[in-house]
C-alpha cells in the first residue's frame, strides 16, 4: 500500500475522474437495482404479499400469462384440500378489468376473487372487509387514482357495480394494476360476463383461474396434487413469471445490468491498463532494484482495490439518497438493502478482475529496459 | 585485472573503506559472452569478457555507443542471462538462479543508479529511499534521512522528482542505490543530463559513497571529463573489454 496511496495522491485528478466514472455507474446500478425490485413489487406484490405458496393451473396451461388463460374447477380444488399435506386450497380468480370511478374517472383494476372468509383475502387496514356480493377492498395504492372508501366503481361494458369498503395496508398489485379483492362469486360473474340482473347456470360457479394452496407444514407436494387433481402447480416464485409482463420486464432490467456489469469492469481494466503501460519505465526500475512480481501486482491490485471501494461507496450512497427521493413517486422503485450490496460488491469484483488483469501486464516488464538507450 | 582502489583521483589522497567491505568480495566476470540473434544474423553484445571490480574501487567502463557497455550492467546486475561465462556477486555464482532469485539477490546485494535518477514520480526524495525498504522488507543500515543528508539532499527530502534538478535526483538516485547496501553498484551514465559543473560533483559523490560504504562500483559513461575521479577506467568495443592507460 506504501506505493499505491501515494500515487493515488499523486495522481489524484486521473484517478479521480477514473472514481467519478465508476461512482456514476453505481448510480446507475443503485437506480436500476431499485426500479427491478419497483417493478417486482408493481408486478406481482399481490402475490408476493399474499400467504398462498403454490398455485394449481390448468393443466397444459403455459407459463406465459397463465393466470388469464387457466381456469380452474371447484372438483379440482376439493382434490388438492383432500391431499394430507395441503392446509388450504381455494378458487381464486384473476381478471384485468377497466372501470371507472363514481366522477367518471378511468380506472385500470385486477379483480381478485377470493372467498370472503379464506385465506387468500387480506385484512383491511382502511374501512371494513368485504363481506357480501358486490363489495370491494383495494390495494392501498388505489388511494392515489383518488378513490375513497364508499365509492361505486363500474366496469366498462358489463356495468357491474363494486362498492369500495376498504384498503389494504401495503401495496397489492398484478401486472402493474391495482388489486380489487371481491368476492369469488363476483368474479365469477364477471367472468362469465354476466351483467347485472342476468341470471347464471349454476357452472358458472363452479370456477376460478387457479387453485391457490396453502401447505400444513411449508410447501405442498405438489406432483402429488397435481397428479390427483389434473393441474399443473407452481411454487408462487414460479407463478410470478406467469404473470403479465413480469418475465420480459425483469429481463430487460437484468440485462441492462448486466450490460453496466461488463462496462464497469472492462472501463477499470482499460484505465488500470493506460496507467500500467504509463509506468512501465518506473516498473522496470522498481523491478531491477529488486521488487518482486507479487509486490507490484499486489500494490497494484490494492489501489484498484482503494479506488473501487471509494468511488462505489459515494456511488452508490449517491444513489440511494436519488432512490429515497423517487420512492413514492409514480415510478415503480422500491430500493432494498440486499440487491443494491449486491450491486455494489459485484462492481467492486468485477472492477478489481478487470483491473487485475490490467495490472497483469506488470509481469512482463522486462528490468533490462530501466538501462541505457532502451528506456 | 583486480586492482583494488583506494585512491581518490581527483584529489590523490587515499581513502579508506568501512569495515563490512572486507568481508565483501565484489563484481567478478569471467569469460562472459552475451549474444543476440541466431546464424549470420548473431550479434555478440560481450565477447569474452572478463572483469574484476574490488569491494571499495570505483571502475569506469567507456566506449562507443553500441559497444555492450549497458549489456555488460545487466549481465553484471543479473538483468540478463549471459550466454555463457561465469558472473560472481559477492561470492555468489548468478548463472543458474532462478528468475526469482535473481530479484532477491538484486534485492539484497546490488544497487543501480539509473539516466537522470529514473526516480518514481509519485514519491518524494526520502520515500525513494523508503520503497526500498518496503520492496527489500527491511530497514536500511543507514537511515533514509541520513543516506540523503550524505548526499547533500536532505533538506529535499520531502520534494518530488519533479521539484529536483537534474543533479538533485541523480543524487537522489544514488542515496537510493546505497539503502540496501549493497556489494555492488551498477551506474549507467549518471552525467547523460547535467552540465559539466554537475557532472563532477555527481561522479565525485559516486567516489565518496564508493569508498566510504565499501561497494564494487561499475559506472558506464561517455563523459571523459569525469573519469579523473574514477579509480580505474577500462574501454568497451565491439563487446571486448581492455584496460585504459591513465
Amino acid at each position: 500500500m506504501f506505493l499505491a496511496l501515494r500515487e493515488l495522491a499523486f495522481a489524484r485528478t486521473r484517478f479521480g475522474l477514473m472514481g467519478a466514472v465508476v461512482a456514476l455507474i453505481s448510480v446507475l446500478t443503485v437506480l436500476l437495482s431499485g426500479l427491478a425490485s419497483g417493478l417486482v413489487v408493481d408486478g406481482v406484490s399481490g402475490l408476493l404479499r399474499s400467504p398462498v405458496q403454490a398455485m394449481a393451473f390448468e393443466e397444459g396451461t403455459k407459463t406465459d400469462s397463465a393466470f388469464t388463460r387457466s381456469e380452474v374447477t371447484a372438483v379440482q380444488r376439493d382434490a388438492w384440500q383432500g391431499q394430507a399435506d395441503v392446509a388450504d386450497a381455494e378458487l381464486l380468480g384473476t381478471a384485468i378489468v377497466n372501470a371507472k370511478n363514481d366522477d367518471g374517472t378511468p380506472l385500470d383494476l385486477t379483480l381478485f376473487g377470493v372467498e370472503p372468509q379464506g385465506f387468500v383475502m387480506p385484512a383491511a387496514a382502511e374501512g371494513r372487509a368485504v363481506t357480501a356480493e358486490g363489495e370491494a377492498l383495494l390495494s392501498v395504492s388505489a388511494k392515489d387514482e383518488g378513490v375513497e372508501v364508499g365509492d361505486v366503481v363500474t366496469l366498462d361494458r358489463l356495468g357491474t357495480q363494486l362498492t369500495v369498503v376498504g384498503f389494504t395496508e401495503d401495496q397489492r398489485t398484478f401486472g402493474h394494476v391495482d388489486i380489487a379483492f371481491v368476492p369469488l362469486r363476483t368474479w365469477q360473474e364477471v367472468h362469465a360476463g354476466l351483467t347485472p340482473g342476468e341470471t347464471a347456470d349454476p357452472e358458472v360457479y363452479d370456477v376460478g383461474s387457479v387453485v391457490a394452496l396453502r401447505g400444513v407444514d411449508g410447501a405442498p407436494d405438489l406432483a402429488a396434487g397435481d397428479a390427483a387433481a389434473g393441474t399443473s402447480a407452481r411454487s408462487i416464485e414460479a407463478a410470478f413469471d406467469s404473470s403479465p409482463g413480469y418475465t420480459a420486464e425483469l429481463m430487460t432490467m437484468q440485462l441492462i445490468q448486466i450490460f453496466l456489469y461488463g462496462i464497469s469492469a472492462l472501463v477499470v481494466g482499460a484505465f488500470f491498463t493506460l496507467w500500467t503501460v504509463q509506468r512501465t519505465r518506473e516498473l522496470a526500475v522498481m523491478r531491477a532494484i529488486g521488487a518482486s512480481t507479487r509486490f507490484l501486482l499486489t500494490d497494484g491490485v490494492l489501489q484498484a482495490a482503494v479506488l473501487l471501494v471509494g468511488s462505489v461507496a459515494v456511488g452508490t450512497g449517491i444513489g440511494a439518497g436519488l432512490g429515497a427521493m423517487l420512492e413514492g413517486t409514480q415510478m415503480p422503485f422500491v430500493l432494498q438493502g440486499q440487491p443494491v450490496l449486491t450491486g455494489a460488491l459485484l462492481l467492486v469484483g468485477l472492477g478489481l478482475a478487470g483491473a487485475a488483469v490490467a495490472t497483469g501486464r506488470i509481469s512482463s516488464v522486462d528490468p533490462v529496459t530501466a538501462l541505457g538507450e532502451n528506456r | 585485472m583486480t586492482t583494488p582502489a583506494r585512491t581518490d583521483r581527483a584529489t590523490g589522497t587515499a581513502t579508506t573503506t568501512v569495515d563490512p567491505a572486507a568481508e565483501r568480495q565484489g563484481l567478478t566476470l569471467r569469460d562472459v559472452v552475451l549474444t543476440f540473434g541466431d546464424g549470420d544474423d548473431q550479434v555478440a553484445a560481450l565477447d569474452h569478457v572478463d572483469l574484476d571490480v574490488a569491494p571499495g574501487e570505483l571502475v569506469a567502463v567507456v566506449g562507443p555507443s553500441g559497444a555492450g557497455k549497458s549489456s555488460l550492467l545487466a549481465v553484471a546486475g543479473g538483468l540478463t542471462r549471459p550466454t555463457s561465462g561465469s558472473v560472481r556477486v559477492a561470492g555468489t555464482e548468478l548463472v543458474g538462479l532462478s528468475s526469482r532469485a535473481l530479484a532477491t539477490f538484486r534485492r539484497d546485494n546490488v544497487g543501480f543508479v539509473f539516466q537522470s535518477g529514473n526516480l518514481v514520480p509519485a514519491l518524494t526524495a526520502i520515500d525513494q529511499l523508503r520503497l526500498v525498504e518496503k520492496i527489500t522488507g527491511r530497514r536500511a543500515a543507514t537511515a533514509p534521512l541520513a543516506l540523503l543528508d550524505a548526499v547533500g539532499m536532505a533538506e529535499h527530502a520531502d520534494r518530488r522528482p519533479a521539484r529536483l534538478s537534474g543533479g538533485e535526483r541523480q543524487r537522489v538516485g544514488i542515496a537510493r542505490a546505497l539503502v540496501a547496501s549493497p556489494s555492488v553498484l551498477l551506474v549507467d551514465e549518471p552525467t547523460a543530463a547535467l552540465d559539466r559543473r554537475r557532472s563532477h560533483e555527481i561522479v565525485e559523490l559516486l567516489a565518496r559513497e564508493t569508498h566510504q560504504f565499501g561497494v564494487a562500483t561499475v559506472m558506464v559513461t561517455h563523459d571523459h571529463d569525469v573519469l579523473t575521479h574514477c579509480d580505474r577506467v577500462v574501454e568497451m568495443t565491439d563487446g571486448r573489454l581492455a584496460p585504459v592507460q591513465s
